[in-house]
């Protein structure tokens, strides 16, 4: 009887692997709300190529990065798109893991990509991944307390505004706080948002010969300053605080300012989840009086296909298909301008339809092209990234730099000492990996 | 003879046990509440207990979204496909261990439990490098052959002490009555380990059914069972807590359900050889 019982799990396990008459391609994905509308939008794409079939895999951005890193680096071969960011695009192109994509037909207007986003995806003339989503971070704010506080914000804020700001909007006895920011450690968490405020300061992650800067006055002027918001004007237990926190903080009205996402935007006004809809104004991010560099950062989702798949053409169909103006047409025509995924192409802000539907796109798409990867700092730097820095070591690095300024936010550690450990931790860290001699 | 018991201590005790179980109980249930709340509701302070605007969407969404059936089934081979697998290797093992041991019995058991102190992340990138080279990646086999070794110790452990209850002496008669091995095992052993193996494959069934570091690791589309359905509905930007409980409530409804029905068989396992 068992071995009934175990003959027929094995046939059942065989049976996994199935036929298929067509060509199949994996595409792993990020879970976000412009890749699962696509997935329900497929059948157009199939009408066009019936001889492609696409198989999810949908993931949480840390599972997928893991997941698809593990895959590239091994060769493993288990997806033929893959959905990354533009930290992994310049480092995967240089090891050569990814799929050049030069030869683009002329319908799909390469040059319609947003400049900004484009450059952070080329290296060497080289196009190594199609944007289909793309993002920068500015200011949002209640218009209903700053009226009452008889501010009013400028399109461009200073540091002292947002600090001016945040001190009349503050309300404890109400549950109001003036200002909401990131304080959960993690290079794309806490640091994403402190590296963009400190180019926003002046300063940058690294010199010209890879020597960290923590030791210098813009990164003490710019966690001195994030403490002093955050303690003075920010709620309570604000280091565990991450994008969703602040998003359920912000959508309930216990936030006077909050500088996270673009695509918040398009959270915060919906009045299906949020109680502020209709009182959200939006500016740019902050910047130092003097720096001519807002504290903003720039990411973009894109896709790009690994090398050694065995299915490249019609990973190139589906990728092509995927980040063209006729998708973004798509979208809009069954689910309205609002919801088509921002940020890639210049085409899509100057439509009407898009920028009188959505009534942030005109400062999304300003704090885009504010963003410029190959030069986030007014100084010189010997890195691509905004809010990161694209070497290999950095996701480490970040991590453990954030970890230490998230314990000076939790009052364990003061300021001069998280400096002092980033400041002693990257060093060591640059030094093994060979970038300091 | 049963002690008396006052109705004071009869009521205490069972408060005590009934504050304890819904203690136990109370993530599912708050996961059960949260997956009829939408995305607002789910993450509002205070939290809203009962008093709230019930909604399906959740559950439709998550069905529209995602294969229920291709994880359900896969999830189903997996476990079950592991824990049959590893019984029928265990049983014979437990077998000679418990009534014919030799000098070195204790230090391979010691050795197999061993093997389970390793944090499993530690052998990541051989074990994938194994699949990869000889085709498994993203087969149910391959997670078929990884959960039965992965849980191999503990199957063998289990069965070992329910074998060490049962009286060499019965075998021994067997024996002397003229049963040869086949007879002793089938008939004298496994009818008085039933309790035992029943519990031990229950255990092992939720144990596989839970895996969530190699079948996470290990698959991508064709075998991803429940626990990746799961894990494709948390994100870092925007709210998915609703969402989330739906798609946990669908999962974990199976081997709760399985749960229930077995609760006597489980409990009598778990208690079987209490007293040492």
């Amino acid at each position: 009887m068992k071995f009934h019982a175990l003959a027929g799990a094995c046939v059942l396990g065989l049976a996994a692997g199935g036929a298929m008459a067509e060509t199949t391609i994996t595409v792993a994905t990020v879970n976000n709300g412009d890749m699962i509308r696509m997935q329900g939008l497929m059948d157009d794409f199939y009408a066009a190529h019936p001889d492609i079939k696409v198989n999810w895999v949908t993931m949480e951005e840390n599972v997928l990065r893991q997941k698809v890193t593990t895959d590239v680096a091994t060769k493993a071969g288990q997806y033929d798109v893959m959905t990354i960011g533009t930290y992994e695009v310049p480092i995967w192109g240089k090891q050569g893991w990814l799929v050049p994509l030069d030869d683009l037909p002329d319908s799909y207007d390469v040059n319609d990509l947003l400049p900004a986003i484009r450059s952070g995806l080329t290296l060497d003339d080289h196009l190594y991944a199609l944007p289909f989503y793309g993002e920068s971070s500015f200011t949002m704010y209640r218009k209903d307390l700053m009226e009452k506080a008889g501010l009013t914000m400028p399109e461009d804020p200073t540091w002292g505004d947002i600090e001016k700001a945040a001190a009349a909007m503050t309300d404890k006895e109400a549950g109001i706080y003036g200002i909401c920011l990131r304080g959960k450690a993690g290079w794309g968490e806490n640091m994403a948002f402190l590296s963009a405020m400190d180019n926003s300061m002046g300063g940058r992650w690294f010199d010209m010969d890879w020597n960290p800067q923590f030791n210098t006055p813009e990164w003490k002027d710019t966690l001195t300053t994030y403490l002093t918001l955050m303690n003075e004007y920010g709620p309570p237990g604000a280091s565990s605080n991450g994008f969703n926190e602040n998003l359920a903080l912000f959508q309930q009205g216990k936030c006077g300012m909050w500088m996270d996402a673009t695509v918040a935007a398009s959270f915060v006004t919906n009045p299906k989840d949020s109680k502020v809809a209709d009182q959200v104004g939006f500016a740019m991010a902050p910047h130092k009086d003097g720096v001519a560099k807002n504290g903003n950062w720039l990411w973009a989702w894109t896709l790009a296909i690994p090398a050694g798949t065995q299915k490249e053409e019609a990973a190139k169909t589906f990728i092509e298909w995927a980040t063209s103006k006729e998708y973004t047409a798509l979208v809009a025509s069954k689910e309205g301008w609002a919801n088509v995924p921002p940020g890639t192409r210049t085409s899509l802000y100057e439509n009407p339809d898009y920028t009188s539907a959505a009534p942030f796109a005109d400062l999304t798409l300003k704090s885009i092209n504010a963003a410029d990867p190959k030069n986030p700092s007014v100084q010189e730097v010997p890195y691509t990234g905004v809010q990161f820095v694209a070497i290999p070591e950095f996701q480490a690095i970040g991590t453990a730099v954030g970890q230490q300024f998230s314990a000076a936010l939790a009052g364990q550690i003061s300021a001069d000492q998280a400096l002092q450990n980033a400041q002693a931790l990257t060093e060591r860290e640059m030094k093994k990996a060979g970038y300091i001699k | 003879m049963a002690r008396r018991v006052s109705t004071r201590r009869r009521v205490i005790v069972t408060a005590l046990a009934w504050a304890m179980a819904f203690l136990i109980f109370f993530p599912i249930l708050w996961t059960f509440l949260t997956s009829f709340k939408t995305e607002g509701e789910a993450v509002a302070t205070p939290p809203h207990f009962l008093f709230f605007n019930w909604t399906l969407e959740n559950y439709i969404e998550v069905n529209e979204r995602s294969d229920y059936f291709l994880h359900f089934m896969n999830s189903v081979v997996i476990s079950v496909g592991s824990t049959v697998l590893g019984l029928i290797i265990a049983i014979p093992a437990a077998w000679s261990m418990a009534f014919v041991p030799g000098k070195r019995t204790k230090d391979v058991l010691m050795w197999m439990l061993s093997t389970k102190m390793l944090p499993p992340v530690g052998v990541l990138i051989p074990i994938f490098l194994l699949f990869k080279n000889t085709g498994l990646m993203d087969t149910r086999t391959g997670l078929v052959i990884i959960l039965t070794l992965i849980n191999l110790p503990i199957i063998v452990w289990m069965l070992y002490t329910y074998f060490k209850e049962i009286p060499g002496e019965i075998l021994e008669a067997a024996r002397m009555d003229g049963a040869g091995l086949r007879e002793e095992v089938i008939h004298i052993l496994t009818p008085m380990a039933v309790p035992g193996i029943a519990s031990t494959l229950l255990l092992n069934v939720i144990l596989a059914w839970n895996e969530a570091f190699w079948t996470l690791n290990l698959t991508a589309a064709n075998a991803a069972p429940l626990t990746a359905f799961i894990a494709s509905y948390s994100s870092p930007e925007g709210l998915f807590y609703a969402k989330l409980s739906a798609a946990s409530m669908m999962a974990i409804a199976p081997i709760l359900i399985l749960g229930w029905f077995s609760q006597k068989q489980l409990v009598r396992g778990l208690t079987f050889g209490a007293v040492k």
